[in-house]
């Protein structure tokens, strides 16, 4: 099944050019990266995303940063999320070789925006992650802003801001949120 | 049973000999000695002047697992370093990360504290008798405080020597570093705060080691070869101890530094300016101090607990055990206030895709430490190998810097008291 068939197939009717994006799309999208990170389909997950795409997480003391000043954890461009894929396949990320089970639990899905060319999108998130006989948990909040294009909603930014004050006991965020 | 502390290191230069007991890395007795034979006499690192530059800011902190509060009194400007704990009962006084305030006032009884820590305020003053002296009750200063070039340390021990005689030759290694920038240097906003769950010591082996850098972060390699920065040499340079367990790995490396190499890493807009900043640098330093600011590539380590990496971006990083097997760690961005917009992307850039925990490098550092701790548990190897380089002129991917810790710490743990691990 390609990208565009798993995008489209869970609505049937898919995104139509102009018209509104319903929630039930965006929930589609989102529950669909979050099918392809668990499954550690990587290639499939970041053709997900734009050319231009930001993906953020901001330092756990410092919710809502201006990335090109403060300190983040991540702020790949499009560039560095396949150098983070390609590694992530690589048997040579450490931490995820063997891979982690995941899960990735995404809720309380709003649109915020669409009066603009992207739609903003709020959701809730929580990451499961074992490994090794230990489990470790990233609990937070998805801004998304997604667009449309050939009849697709893709993903053109976003920031995973994580409500554990410090990123004890985790040590690492190995994964992708 | 493993030896006494005495016996925990084999140290045989003319054999090339250096061996560590694993068990002075997982056992809890050792764990507890160093609290008092190393943490509370040490000079230990507590920030950065410029996260409190005006009056009345602080910042809450802990050292060695001591809440403290790093704070610029309102009324000296004065730097102050004061316990977290109200002097009545307890409670911790000052309970938000960061702030600006000219009263601490403690949430349990409401007694309030100036921001030199002087007690001002007790509700029902009347209800104490005579021997209650407002003076004597206020919130207690860390024995030593000072400041070098706007890094600051603690120490709990009155007895303690100065932070100058202290720092011994890591002194003349931040010295290179805070010259680097006229405009001097500031803290950035947002730190990580993560844990390794691994002895203390294996993070300090662990920063200073040439060795792992090219096997184990070898994904990272690929994304520096992938933005056309060769990395096939490897890392030329050499290990040096710094005096005091103090150390230094100092190395060339083929990426541009912020400060004043360029690569075309930075763009041909930004060699011009580049270019200039490394005049200036000749001009107030001389040729040959202004080559080393600007080529060479520095991993700081203060003993006992305190990295500053000099790299594209500069870390500032310590680590506290909080048991034989678990330690927490926090880790600061420091860069010059003013500079230009290509450097800065390039420090943020090197920062997080190879120093952070979310980067493409450090969550192996974090693996690799907890494997080895893991394999210490195997009890089938009784002794660690730091012997690389011991008998040929010590090179940055040697492990001259790590013996240079251990000896400081041999020499601190053993002669007080016999530990038995």
């Amino acid at each position: 099944m390609t990208i565009e068939q798993l995008t489209t197939a869970p609505t049937g009717a898919g995104v139509t050019e102009g018209g509104a994006v319903q929630r039930c799309d965006v929930e589609d999208l989102l529950y669909l990266e979050a099918q392809l990170l668990d499954d550690w389909r990587l290639d499939e997950w970041v053709q997900l995303y734009t050319d231009d795409a930001q993906y953020i997480i901001p330092a756990n003391d410092l919710p809502d940063p201006a990335p090109d000043r403060d300190l983040v954890l991540v702020n790949d461009n499009k560039f560095r999320l396949l150098a983070r894929v390609d590694r992530l396949k690589s048997r040579k990320a450490h931490r995820e070789y063997p891979h982690a089970s995941t899960r990735h639990q995404v809720s309380n899905v709003r649109i915020l925006d669409q009066s603009g060319e992207e739609i903003a999108v709020s959701a809730y998130f929580t990451v499961w992650r074992f490994r090794n006989g230990r489990d470790d948990h990233y609990v937070g909040r998805y801004d998304y802003r997604l667009r449309r294009t050939d009849g697709n909603l893709r993903i053109c930014y976003k920031r995973a801001v994580m409500d554990m004050t410090v990123l004890r006991p985790t040590g690492a965020v190995s994964i992708i949120l | 049973m493993g030896p006494a502390a005495t016996q925990l290191i084999v140290d045989d230069p003319d054999r090339g000999v250096f061996r560590i007991h694993r068990s002075a890395l997982t056992s809890p007795q050792i764990f507890e000695a160093e609290r008092d034979l190393v943490f509370d006499r040490c000079w230990l690192y507590l920030g950065h002047e410029s996260e409190i530059p005006a009056p009345g800011d602080f910042v809450r902190r802990s050292v060695a697992r001591r809440p403290l509060i790093f704070v610029r009194s309102a009324k000296t400007g004065q730097i102050r370093a004061l316990h977290n704990t109200c002097p009545h009962r307890g409670a911790t006084v000052c309970r938000t990360d960061s702030g600006n305030g000219k009263v601490f006032q403690c949430f349990y009884h409401a007694w309030s504290f100036n921001t030199d820590g002087e007690l001002v305020g007790v509700p029902d003053r009347q209800g104490y008798g005579p021997a209650f002296r407002m003076e004597e009750m206020g919130l207690r200063p860390v024995a030593a405080i000072e400041s070098y070039r706007g890094f600051v340390f603690v120490t709990f021990d009155p007895n303690a020597e100065s932070l100058v005689d202290y720092l011994s030759g890591a002194r003349d290694y931040l010295d290179l570093l805070v010259d680097e920038s006229e405009s001097g240097w500031e803290i950035l906003k947002g730190s990580n705060q993560y844990s390794i769950d691994a002895n203390w010591k294996l993070l300090v082996e662990n920063s200073i080691d040439g060795y792992h850098a090219a096997p184990t972060h070898d994904t990272y390699m690929k994304y520096l070869s992938s933005m056309g920065i060769d990395v096939a040499g490897g890392l030329a340079g050499r290990g040096r101890a710094l005096g005091h367990g103090h150390a230094v790995m100092e190395y060339k490396a083929p990426w541009g530094r912020p400060i004043a190499k360029w690569e075309k890493q930075f763009g041909e807009d930004a060699r011009p300016e580049m270019e200039n900043m490394r005049s200036r640098l000749v001009e107030l330093y001389g040729a040959q101090r202004a080559e080393v600011m600007a080529e060479i590539n520095r991993n700081l380590f203060i003993y006992p607990n305190l990295i500053i990496n000099d790299i594209q971006a500069v870390t500032v990083r310590t680590f506290t055990p909080t048991a034989a097997d678990h330690m927490e760690v926090s880790a600061w961005h420091l860069a010059p206030k003013a500079e230009l917009p290509q450097a800065r992307a390039l420090r943020l850039e090197s920062f997080l895709s190879f120093l952070g925990p979310g980067g493409l490098a450090t969550p192996d550092d974090v693996e690799a430490l907890e494997s080895c701790q893991d394999g210490f548990r195997s009890g089938g190897v009784e002794w660690n190998d730091i012997s690389r380089g011991m008998t040929r002129e010590p090179k940055a991917t040697d492990e001259e810097q790590m013996r240079s810790f251990w000896r400081r710490w041999r020499q601190q743990v053993s002669p007080q008291r016999e530990v038995v691990a």
